[in-house]
C-alpha cells in the first residue's frame, strides 16, 4: 500500500498525515505537489487538512481547481480508496466527489477539542473497523454539514453516512454535535463507499503517547494488516 | 538641502536634540526618507533607547550584544544537536485600535522572528490583559468596549494562528481597570532547529545580491513602530489605518519557502521585515555585517505602483523577508518562492564600503552609514522615583479576617480573573503538527514532544502586574519564579525564558523606577534560577486616557524534560482513591500571605500588602525534585499555587479531576494567620501533587533530601472539596464549583 499525501499552498495537516501513515499505520507514503497529474503507483490518496489558498474564496473552493485535483477524481472514479479530512473532506465537496457543503459552525467561532463518534455505515473499507465509540479530535471553523432535504435523504437511504457526532455514550444530542451539522454528519461516503470526507482528524489519533488511538480505526482501512482488531494491537503498544 | 520645520520630525515621533544629532552625524540635513529611517530606528520599538542601558542587568543580553549579535544568543539545546528558540513580542498599540488584525499580525511577527533563524515554529503561545468585562464597578460602556477587545483579540490570533499550522498551545489572560483603553497582545513562538543550521542576519560577501521574498509592498503601517513608541489618546482611533493587515496565507507559504531556501544553502543571510520593514532589515543587514548595500527600491514589488521612496521605506506590510544569496545562486532562492507562488525579486547588491545607498526612479534618496541608524541612537535614564501612593498600598498587612472563605472561593472561581479558559482556548488549533503532550488546560505548563526525539519541551508564560504595581524588584522575582513553577509543575527543568515588558511612559520617574526595579528582579532571579533571559521586547507608553497600566513584565519560560511521556498534568487522569500532598518551600514571614493577592484585589477593590518574595535556592532545589518525582513516574500530576491561594488551586485539582477532594492541613504545617490567609494568600514555592498511596514514603523521602516540607493533605473521593484547616472546615460541591468555573468567560451568553 503507497499513500499519496497531496501537499496544496496552504496544505498543514500533510505533515501530520505523512508520519501518522508512514510511522503508525506503517504504510508508504510520499508527498504529491498539487501542480503534479500523476497518481500512478499510488493505492491510495489522502487529501490533508489546512487553510488551502488561505480559504479565501470558499473553503476547498480554489484548491479543487487545481491540476492533482482532476487526477484525485479519476483516481477515485477507478475505485480506489480516497480520504479527505477536514480541509481535504471541503475540497472534495467542492470537486463533486461528495455531495453537500461544509460551512460556518453554528457557534460562529473555531472549534479545537475531541469529539466522539459512531460509524453509520459499517461496510465501507473506511468503516469496516471503526467499532464502538471514537474520541478523535476536530478543529475546525467551517465544519457544519450542509445539504438540501433530498440529498440527505439520499444519503440515509444509500448508507453514505459514515459517521455521526454522538456522546461519550455513543447517543445522539445537541450537545455532541458541536458544529451544528445536519444530521449530526461528521463524515460522508460517496456512493462506492471508496472516498470519504472526514471532518475529525484521525491523523492526529494514532499515538498514544499523545492521548488517542481511535484514528487507526478509521486510517487501518489502509493497512490491512492492522485493519482486523487484533492485529491493532502491536501498532497500539507503540 | 533644506532644513526640516520642527514639526515635521516632532510629528515623526524625534526630539529637536535627536534632530540636530542626526544632522551632526550625516554632516547635512537628512532627506525626507533618511529622516523617516531616523525616525522608527531611533524609536523607542527598534531602538530601546530608554531601556537598553537597563537590559544589560540581563547577562546573556548583555553578553549578545557586545558579542556576536542577540540572533545566536536565544537557541536552547534540547539534545540530538537540536535546539529551540523562542521570543515574545507585544502588539499592545495596535491592538488597543484594530483588536483582530492587532493581534495576528502579532502573532505573524514573532513566528517570522523565529523562521528567520532557520527554525520551524513549533509552538504559540499568547499573554492577554483588558480592562474589566464583568461587575459593578466598571460603567457597561466600558465593559462592553474590553468585552469587544477581547472577543476580536482572541479571534485575531485564532485566524492568523490556526491558518499558518503552528498550535496554539498554552497562554494567560488577566484583567484590570488599568488596561481598560490599553490591552496587552504579547504573543510567543517557539521554534525547532538544529543547531548546526542556524542562520544569521549579519551581510557578507561584496557583490552577493540581496533579495525580497515575501507579499508585495503596500502603504500600510506606516510609522507602525513610532506609533508604538507614544501613549495613546483620543487620536489613536485615527491610527486604524497605522495597523498592518494580516495574511496567514502568505505567511505559511512564506514559513515552507524561507525554511526550503535556506536547505539549498544558497542564503548567506536573511531577516524578517519587522517594524519599519525594508529599513530596519537593510540597515540591520549591513550593519550586522559592517558592510553597505545598493537597493533599487523600483525592484520591491509594490502593490501601488506610484508609491514614493519615503513610503517604500517605512511600509510594515506583512509576511516579507530580506535575504542575501550567494552571488550567481539566486535562482535556487527565486525558483523556491517561485514553488511556493510568493514572490521574489534581486533588489540590490551588497557593497563593500558600509554606506546604504538607496535610490527610487533615478534619484539617490538614502545615502549613509547603517551604523548611524543601527547603533548610534541616543540613549536616555531618566531619574527615578516611587510614588507614595505605592508605599502606602504595600503597608497593608491585613488578613481579610471579616469575608466569607466559603463564599469567596466560589466568587473567584467564577471571577474572569481566575474562572476556565475554554472559551478562548477552544478557539485555537492546539494540536496540529501532532507534537502536542499536554494542551492548552491540561497541565501548569504546556508540553510538546517534537517529532523524531524522546525529550518534551514544556512552555509556559506568566505575569502578575498586581504584584510588581507593589513591589517591582520581588514583582519581577516572583513573575519568573511562578513561570519556572509551572514549567516545573511538567516535571520538565526550566531551562531559559524571553520576556515581553510592558510598562507605561519611561518618562515618568515613576515608571522609570517600575522598569528598572523589575528587570533587576527578573535578572536576580534568572541567575539564580539558572534560567537566563535569551531574548526579549519592551514596550512602553501603554498609557491611554483611561491611565497608565499597571507594570506588567511577562516571562515566557521553556523547560526540558528528558523523557517526554513522564509529562504531568495538573490534575490527575484517574483521581479515584488518589492521595493528594503538598510539597512547600520553607519561608519564614511576617508579612501576610495575603500581600498583592488576588483575593484582596477581588474583596478590597485595589491592589494591597507585601507580595512574599520567593526562595530561589528553595525554588532551584523544587524543580530538581519535581523532575525527579517525574521521571520515577511516583507522582501522577503536579499543580502550584498561584493567584487565589491554596483553596483555589485545590479546586482547581478537583474541577479537572472531576472528582471530590477532601484535605485535612495542620495548621503547624499551613501556618497562616487568619482563615483567609490559609485559603487565599499566595505563599510562592507550593505545589500539590496526586500520587498512589504506597509511594507516599519515598516521596516524603526524596523532599526530605531537598529540605523541603512535605505533608500528606488528603484523598479524590466523593462529590465534595473538603478543606480541613485550623478547627475550620468548608465544604464545596464539585459540580456547583464546576459550573461557576465554566461560565465565567461564556462569552457566547454574554455576548447575546
Amino acid at each position: 500500500m503507497k499513500v499519496a499525501v497531496i501537499q496544496l499552498p496552504g496544505s498543514n495537516c500533510d505533515q501530520d498525515a505523512l508520519f501518522s501513515l508512514r510511522n503508525d499505520l506503517k504504510v508508504d507514503a510520499e508527498y504529491v505537489w498539487h501542480d503534479q497529474h500523476d497518481l500512478t503507483g499510488f493505492d491510495a490518496v489522502f487529501v490533508p487538512g489546512g487553510f488551502s489558498y488561505g480559504d479565501y474564496l470558499r473553503c476547498g473552493a480554489m484548491a479543487a481547481r487545481s491540476p492533482i485535483m482532476e487526477s484525485v477524481r479519476q483516481f477515485a472514479e477507478e475505485g480506489k480508496l480516497v480520504l479527505g479530512v477536514c480541509n481535504g473532506f471541503q475540497i472534495l465537496c467542492e470537486l463533486g466527489l461528495l455531495p453537500g457543503a461544509l460551512i460556518l459552525n453554528a457557534g460562529q467561532k473555531f472549534i479545537c477539542q475531541d469529539v466522539y463518534l459512531k460509524a453509520e455505515n459499517r461496510t465501507s473499507p473506511w468503516t469496516r473497523s471503526a467499532e464502538g465509540v471514537l474520541r478523535i479530535p476536530i478543529a475546525h471553523g467551517e465544519g457544519r454539514f450542509v445539504a438540501d432535504p433530498e440529498t440527505i435523504q439520499q444519503l440515509e437511504a444509500n448508507q453514505q453516512i459514515a459517521f455521526r457526532y454522538v456522546n461519550q455514550q455513543g447517543l445522539l444530542n445537541q450537545e455532541a454535535n458541536v458544529n451544528g451539522s445536519m444530521g449530526a454528519i461528521a463524515g460522508v461516503l460517496n456512493q462506492a463507499g471508496n472516498v470519504l470526507g472526514l471532518m475529525p482528524h484521525p491523523e492526529r489519533a494514532t499515538n498514544p503517547i499523545f492521548g488517542y488511538q481511535d484514528g487507526l480505526k478509521i486510517l487501518g482501512a489502509l493497512n490491512p494488516c492492522l485493519a482486523s482488531k487484533e492485529s491493532l494491537e502491536p501498532a497500539l503498544a507503540h | 538641502m533644506t532644513s526640516f520645520a520642527p514639526e515635521v520630525y516632532q510629528g515623526m515621533g524625534l526630539r529637536t536634540s535627536e534632530y540636530q544629532l542626526i544632522c551632526e552625524l550625516l554632516g547635512r540635513s537628512p532627506t525626507y526618507s533618511e529622516l523617516g529611517m531616523f525616525a522608527v530606528m531611533w524609536s523607542e520599538h527598534c531602538g530601546y533607547k530608554y531601556s537598553r542601558k537597563v537590559l544589560t542587568a540581563f547577562k546573556k543580553y548583555k553578553e549578545a550584544s557586545e558579542g556576536d549579535g542577540l540572533e545566536n544568543a536565544g537557541i536552547v539545546p534540547i539534545g540530538g544537536g537540536l535546539g529551540v528558540t523562542f521570543k515574545i513580542e507585544s502588539h499592545n498599540h495596535p491592538s488597543a485600535v484594530e483588536p483582530y488584525q492587532g493581534a495576528a499580525t502579532g502573532v505573524g511577527g514573532i513566528l517570522r522572528d523565529i523562521f528567520t533563524m532557520g527554525a520551524r515554529p513549533i509552538a504559540s503561545l499568547n499573554s492577554l490583559r483588558f480592562g474589566p468585562i464583568s461587575g459593578s464597578t466598571t460603567p457597561e460602556p466600558i465593559k462592553a468596549r474590553n468585552r469587544y477587545l477581547l472577543e476580536h483579540v482572541v479571534a485575531g490570533i485564532a485566524g492568523y494562528g490556526n491558518c499558518v499550522g503552528v498550535p496554539t498551545v498554552g497562554g494567560e489572560v488577566s484583567f484590570h481597570p488599568s488596561y481598560s483603553g490599553n490591552p496587552l497582545v504579547n504573543a510567543m513562538s517557539v521554534g525547532l532547529v538544529k543547531i548546526s543550521e542556524v542562520t544569521t542576519a549579519a551581510a557578507t560577501g561584496p557583490g552577493n545580491p540581496v533579495i525580497y521574498l515575501g507579499s508585495a509592498t503596500g502603504l500600510d503601517g506606516i510609522h507602525g513602530a513610532t506609533f508604538a513608541s507614544v501613549d495613546l489618546d483620543e487620536e489613536s482611533e485615527s491610527k486604524r489605518p497605522n495597523v498592518q493587515i494580516g495574511d496567514p496565507f502568505a505567511e505559511k507559504s512564506l514559513i515552507e519557502a524561507t525554511l526550503e531556501a535556506l536547505k539549498t544553502g544558497a542564503i548567506v543571510a536573511i531577516q524578517d521585515m519587522g517594524a519599519a520593514g525594508i529599513t530596519c532589515s537593510t540597515v540591520e543587514m549591513a550593519a550586522k555585517g559592517k558592510v553597505g548595500m545598493k537597493v533599487n527600491l523600483d525592484l520591491v514589488p509594490m502593490r501601488e505602483p506610484d508609491m514614493e521612496a519615503h513610503e517604500l521605506l517605512l511600509s510594515e506590510s506583512q509576511e516579507r523577508m530580506l535575504c542575501v544569496a550567494k552571488l550567481g545562486r539566486e535562482d535556487e532562492v527565486l525558483d523556491v518562492c517561485k514553488k511556493w507562488g510568493i514572490s521574489a525579486a534581486v533588489v540590490g547588491y551588497v557593497t563593500e564600503e558600509p554606506r546604504l545607498v538607496i535610490s527610487r526612479k533615478g534619484v539617490v534618496e538614502v545615502d549613509l552609514d547603517p551604523a548611524l541608524l543601527a547603533d548610534m541612537c541616543p540613549f536616555y535614564e531618566t531619574v527615578t522615583a516611587e510614588s507614595a501612593e505605592v508605599g502606602e498600598a504595600r503597608s497593608w498587612n491585613g488578613g481579610l479576617d471579616h469575608v466569607d472563605c466559603h463564599k469567596l472561593l466560589i466568587q473567584l472561581l467564577g471571577s474572569a480573573e481566575l474562572g476556565s479558559r475554554k472559551w478562548v482556548y477552544r478557539q485555537f488549533d492546539s494540536q496540529v503538527q501532532t507534537q502536542t503532550l499536554l494542551g492548552p488546560g491540561a497541565g501548569d505548563a504546556a508540553v510538546l514532544m517534537p517529532r523524531g526525539i524522546s525529550s518534551g519541551v514544556a512552555v509556559a508564560v506568566d505575569g502578575n502586574g498586581r504584584q510588581v504595581w507593589l513591589d517591582p524588584f520581588t514583582g519581577g522575582v516572583n513573575t519568573v519564579a511562578e513561570a519556572a513553577r509551572n514549567v516545573a509543575c511538567t516535571g520538565a527543568k526550566p531551562v531559559a525564558c524571553t520576556d515581553g515588558l510592558n510598562f507605561g511612559n519611561p518618562e515618568n520617574p515613576h515608571v522609570y523606577h517600575q522598569f528598572k526595579e523589575a528587570v533587576e528582579g527578573i535578572a536576580f532571579a534568572c541567575e539564580r534560577l539558572n534560567t537566563p533571559v535569551v531574548s526579549g521586547n519592551v514596550s512602553f507608553y501603554n498609557r491611554s486616557d483611561f491611565g497608565e497600566i499597571i507594570p506588567t513584565p511577562i516571562i515566557g519560560m521553556v523547560g526540558v524534560l528528558e523523557d517526554g511521556t513522564a509529562a504531568l498534568p495538573s490534575s490527575p487522569k484517574k483521581p479515584d482513591g488518589l492521595k493528594l500532598g503538598c510539597i512547600q518551600v520553607p519561608l519564614e514571614t511576617d508579612l501576610s500571605w495575603l500581600g498583592g493577592s488576588f483575593a484582596v484585589s477581588f474583596e478590597l477593590g485595589q491592589e494591597l500588602g507585601t507580595p512574599i518574595r520567593a526562595d530561589l535556592n528553595g525554588e532551584a532545589r523544587l524543580h530538581g525534585l519535581l523532575n525527579q518525582l517525574a521521571l520515577e513516574k511516583r507522582i501522577l500530576s503536579a499543580h502550584d499555587l498561584s493567584e487565589g491561594g491554596m483553596a483555589t488551586a485545590c479546586a482547581e485539582i478537583a474541577i479537572k479531576a472531576n472528582c471530590g477532594l477532601h484535605l485535612s492541613v495542620s495548621s503547624e504545617f499551613w501556618k497562616a494567620k487568619s482563615e483567609a490567609e490559609a485559603l487565599f494568600g499566595e505563599l510562592p514555592g507550593v505545589v500539590f501533587v496526586s500520587y498512589e498511596a504506597s509511594q507516599v514514603d519515598d516521596i516524603k523521602r526524596l523532599c526530605d533530601d531537598q529540605g523541603l516540607p512535605f505533608q500528606e493533605w488528603g484523598s479524590f473521593f466523593g462529590t465534595e472539596l473538603v478543606i480541613d484547616w485550623n478547627k475550620n472546615t468548608w465544604r464545596w460541591d464539585i459540580s456547583r464549583l464546576s459550573q461557576t468555573f465554566d461560565s465565567c468567560l461564556d462569552f457566547d451568553q454574554m455576548l447575546s
